[in-house]
């Protein structure tokens, strides 16, 4: 190639060289920006909660927020304590738990360690659909059918509103979430550590509980962990059948709010901004934000930790 | 050793330790079934009794009615309506922020502390509640930056939901595409942008939008934070037109007017005592159903027919 | 333990056995076929394993030696698609282990086997030792504690973790968890052990060590091992079976077989012209 033509080539090309390692940057700058959007919604979040609810307390004293034991904001005497509103979630959150991890679990065990994978195959689908299901359809389900029919069979006395129902049906909710993320867990527990179980002697079950689950546990326990974080988490279902009534109480069977419930019922009202009423669902949701970063970083820490054994 | 082990097995034989085992496995395999059936049953008997009540319910007039006093005359109109706008919004703000996102952390992210904050973030994020996310958007979105209850409000709320799942889809998406391809790329002299626009995104969009029409599916459902800002539970309108006969033809007013989602209703039906409105809740409710449904069946289905097409 | 007396399971005709013998015939392996779905990967194998003596099996990659390993213990009963044909004798029962009459836990329980890869349970060395004990039923601690100490003395891990027996088994290195899951298959007096390429995942001094302990086990109990080494398989083992493709090529005493081999693919494969 002639001196002359190369050199023109070459005038040529370190421009559109320099546009093009531009065009990277700018793009990569852009896509940056995307990824940093999400801790920027953190961000807000926390300041948003942090600073409505810090008026909130330059009201209220943090101490009486914390232990007085009645929740009535909108009274005309009004009184600011979230224990009964804490008590709810708590109650709906253990009853929920109590259905769904041990059929969660055993859910899990079964489909990994003993089912044949035509039923793995025709079950799993069917368990997203379970967790796919609006919340309000299950609220639905919970007051229009789970309480008439408890009514009607073992608990007649129930009252129309009660944490039972709404406890039942969020547990079956959360068993998708409980026994997909445990069935990956056992699922990478290497099948040699199995073979040694079952090459000693052991059967199906043994080897299931006594290796299998042991080696899966940390993934296990943040199954548990964010399924907890799930319930606590969890509005509309508790909003429609358990009731909107803040109590203290550990009965089951009564009506109760969670915090999450009166979010939504205040939020149906008409409340003006600013006002402490207003205030009052940043300190519930702060509340409730705390807890369930609790639980969400301890699910993180288990995951991790499990992904680090295998 | 040899002769003591012969005595001791054949003893446990006799003990019948072995039978036992294996009745144990019986039994466990038993109640494996029964609670997946558990759930299963559950399931059922939610769509009968939806259907039960709401089946009756379920016509032209039930989607073309406002709501209304009267439990026969109320319909859901703006709500499905209003779900249809506030979906757009979502999917047109949610998923280019997603897959961008996702598109940095998998590719360009490099292994420092900042990118292990922005991954513990996103998994972080996936996990809040969604009230708090409408507590979110009633503080910033519709005071501090004044845009009021309102569709976009509405979308962009939904927009923030969904992008975990979005992200995650992408970034699980992009991971399954073998190394071969990329070092293929590098070595004819593609740049990295030109490598994921030419290469990685087109082979993993089936795999993504399976992710966003589940993530879209659940945005469909959502009640809570929608209520959060304010979305009405009774509206007896529908929000300005986006298409106009005068000058300039498009509008968009309708995204800054008020608006209802198709849970709202059945919420709001379902909260009234006595049983007059249960059958339109429960119609609302099968609709909601069934939307859901195909959504989840069109995602598996992409994800079934994709995974068959292209096999790495 | 009460001896039973000789009588009762002794095999009917005693062919006149080809090779000597120390104690008799452990097991008898006739015209043995496997199939893995439609693949033949074992093809009508006859031998004989002579009681309390190391016989080790070698051959190329492929030849079928891990699946006729796997055999005597029934490990292929765990996944579907797979089927004996044939039998495999035990005695002094003379039963039969692939036959379907026969339970394979009962099989698994008084034949053991080490695998390739170390692999102890996570749980404490103690509760790892202990743990065919546990799932027989046996609880006394006093027991336990016996067998268990036995168990690790005699693959000399005994003075190692004597003091650390509640720290997890996988906490130990390469070559002592493996020592450690060779005590797990001893502590419940097994008649006969399954050793599939024991050393192949470990270092030289690792190896030398096991190879030991196995010459030490020699005399006590029955040992079948896989090995793709074939040094391995002189140094360790009285007799020697040569696979390849699914077939018994070759089968005698391990000196025999590696000097003069009396099948030219034999020596083929001795003298390292495949593998």
């Amino acid at each position: 190639m002639p001196m002359s033509e190369a050199r023109a080539g070459d005038g040529q090309v370190r421009p559109r060289r320099a546009a093009r390692r531009m065009g990277e940057r700018i793009v990569e700058g852009g896509l940056f920006c995307a990824a940093l959007s999400s801790v920027l919604i953190t961000l807000s979040i926390a300041a948003i909660l942090i600073y409505e609810s810090v008026e909130f307390f330059r009201h209220i004293p943090l101490s009486l927020f914390l232990t007085d034991t009645v929740w009535t904001p909108l009274f005309a005497e009004p009184r600011y304590g979230i224990l009964p509103l804490l008590c709810g979630t708590l109650l709906s959150s253990f009853v929920a738990m109590a259905v769904a991890i041990p059929l969660g679990l055993v859910s899990a065990v079964y489909l990994s360690e003993f089912a044949p994978a035509g039923v793995r195959e025709a079950v799993k689908p069917v368990l997203e659909i379970l967790s796919g299901v609006p919340t309000v359809v299950y609220g639905y389900f919970a007051l229009l059918f789970v309480t008439p029919l408890l009514q009607a069979t073992i608990l007649p006395g129930l009252p129309g509103f009660n944490v039972l129902s709404a406890g039942l049906v969020m547990g079956i909710m959360i068993i998708p979430y409980i026994s997909s993320i445990s069935e990956d867990a056992l699922r990478a527990v290497p099948m040699e550590l199995r073979e040694g179980s079952f090459a000693m002697g052991a059967g199906r079950l043994e080897t299931s509980f006594r290796v299998a689950v042991p080696a899966a546990m940390s993934g296990i326990m943040a199954a548990f962990v964010l399924g907890i974080s799930r319930a606590v988490g969890e509005t509309m279902i508790v909003a429609i059948a358990a009731g909107q009534q803040p109590s203290l109480t550990l009965d089951p069977r009564e009506p109760a709010a969670t915090i999450t419930a009166y979010i939504v019922q205040v939020a149906l009202g008409d409340l003006p901004h600013g006002s402490v009423g207003y205030q009052t669902i940043f300190a519930a949701g702060l509340m409730l934000f705390l807890i369930t970063l609790a639980f969400n970083v301890a699910g993180y820490f288990l995951r991790r930790r499990f992904r680090e054994a295998y | 050793m040899a002769a003591g082990a012969a005595t001791s097995v054949r003893r446990v034989r006799e003990s019948g330790l072995i039978s036992r085992k294996r009745r144990k496995d019986r039994l466990f395999a038993a109640l494996g079934l029964a609670c997946l059936a558990v759930a299963l049953a559950t399931l059922a008997l939610l769509v009968v009794s939806l259907a039960a009540d709401g089946l009756s319910r379920l016509s032209w007039d039930f989607f073309m009615s406002y709501p209304s006093r009267f439990a026969s005359r109320a319909g859901v109109l703006p709500a499905w309506v209003g779900s249809v706008l506030v979906l757009a919004v979502t999917a047109l703000m949610g998923i280019p922020l997603g897959i961008a996102a996702g598109i940095y952390l998998e590719e360009y992210a490099p292994k420092n502390w900042l990118t292990d904050i922005i991954e513990i973030n996103v998994t972080n994020l996936a996990g809040i509640p969604s009230i708090i996310y409408g507590l979110l958007a009633l503080g910033l979105f519709v005071y501090a930056l004044n845009l009021g209850t309102s569709i976009l409000t509405g979308g962009l709320t939904l927009a923030l939901l969904i992008l975990p799942v979005v992200i995650v889809a992408t970034r699980e998406a992009i991971r399954a595409i073998p190394m071969s391809i990329r070092e293929a790329a590098y070595s004819v002299g593609s740049t990295k942008w030109q490598l994921v626009s030419h290469h990685l995104l087109p082979y993993s969009t089936p795999s993504i939008m399976t992710g966003v029409i589940i993530g879209l599916s659940r945005a469909i459902g959502e009640t809570a934070p929608l209520i959060t800002i304010g979305a009405l539970t009774f509206i007896a309108f529908l929000p300005a037109p986006p298409i106009q006969p005068e000058f300039p033809f498009v509008s968009f007013r309708w995204l800054f007017d008020p608006f209802t989602v198709l849970p709202i209703p059945m919420f709001n039906w379902v909260s009234r005592p006595g049983r007059d409105f249960a059958g339109n809740a429960a119609a609302a409710g099968l609709v909601l159903l069934i939307i859901t449904l195909a959504m989840n069946a069109a995602a598996i289905y992409l994800r079934y027919h994709f995974r068959k097409r292209i096999k790495w | 333990m009460v001896e039973k007396p000789a009588q009762a399971g002794l095999p009917k005709a005693e062919p006149a056995p080809p090779l000597p013998e120390e104690g008799g015939i452990k097991a008898e392996v006739k015209n043995l076929s496997f199939y893995y779905g439609r693949f033949q990967a074992l093809k009508g194998l006859n031998l004989k394993i002579t009681k309390n003596a190391i016989t080790a099996l070698i051959g190329p990659s492929g030849c079928g030696k891990s699946t006729f390993l796997r055999c005597f213990n029934r490990m292929h009963d765990l996944y579907p698609g797979n089927r004996y044909e044939g039998e495999i004798r035990l005695y002094p029962d003379d039963l039969n282990v692939i036959g379907p009459e026969v339970d394979p836990i009962e099989m698994r329980m008084r034949i053991g086997m080490v695998f390739q890869k170390p692999n102890p349970f996570p749980k404490s060395i103690y509760e790892n030792v202990v743990y065919g004990l546990r799932i027989r039923g046996v609880r006394d601690r006093a027991t336990l504690d016996a067998r268990m100490e036995e168990a690790l003395r005699s693959t000399a891990l005994w003075e190692e973790v004597k003091d650390r027996l509640s720290s997890p088994g996988t906490a130990l290195s390469g070559g002592q968890q493996q020592r450690l899951c060779i005590a797990r298959a001893l502590a419940t007096g097994p008649e006969m052990l399954l050793f599939d390429e024991p050393t192949s995942a470990l270092d030289p001094i690792s190896t030398a060590s096991i190879e030991e302990l196995m010459q030490r086990l020699e005399g006590r109990v029955t040992i079948l091992i896989v090995t793709h080494n074939m040094q391995q398989a002189a140094r360790v083992s009285k007799f020697t079976a040569f696979m390849y493709l699914g077939e018994l090529v070759e089968f005698g005493e391990t000196g025999q077989v590696f000097t003069v081999p009396r099948n030219e693919r034999t020596s083929d494969y001795i003298t390292g012209r495949f593998g």
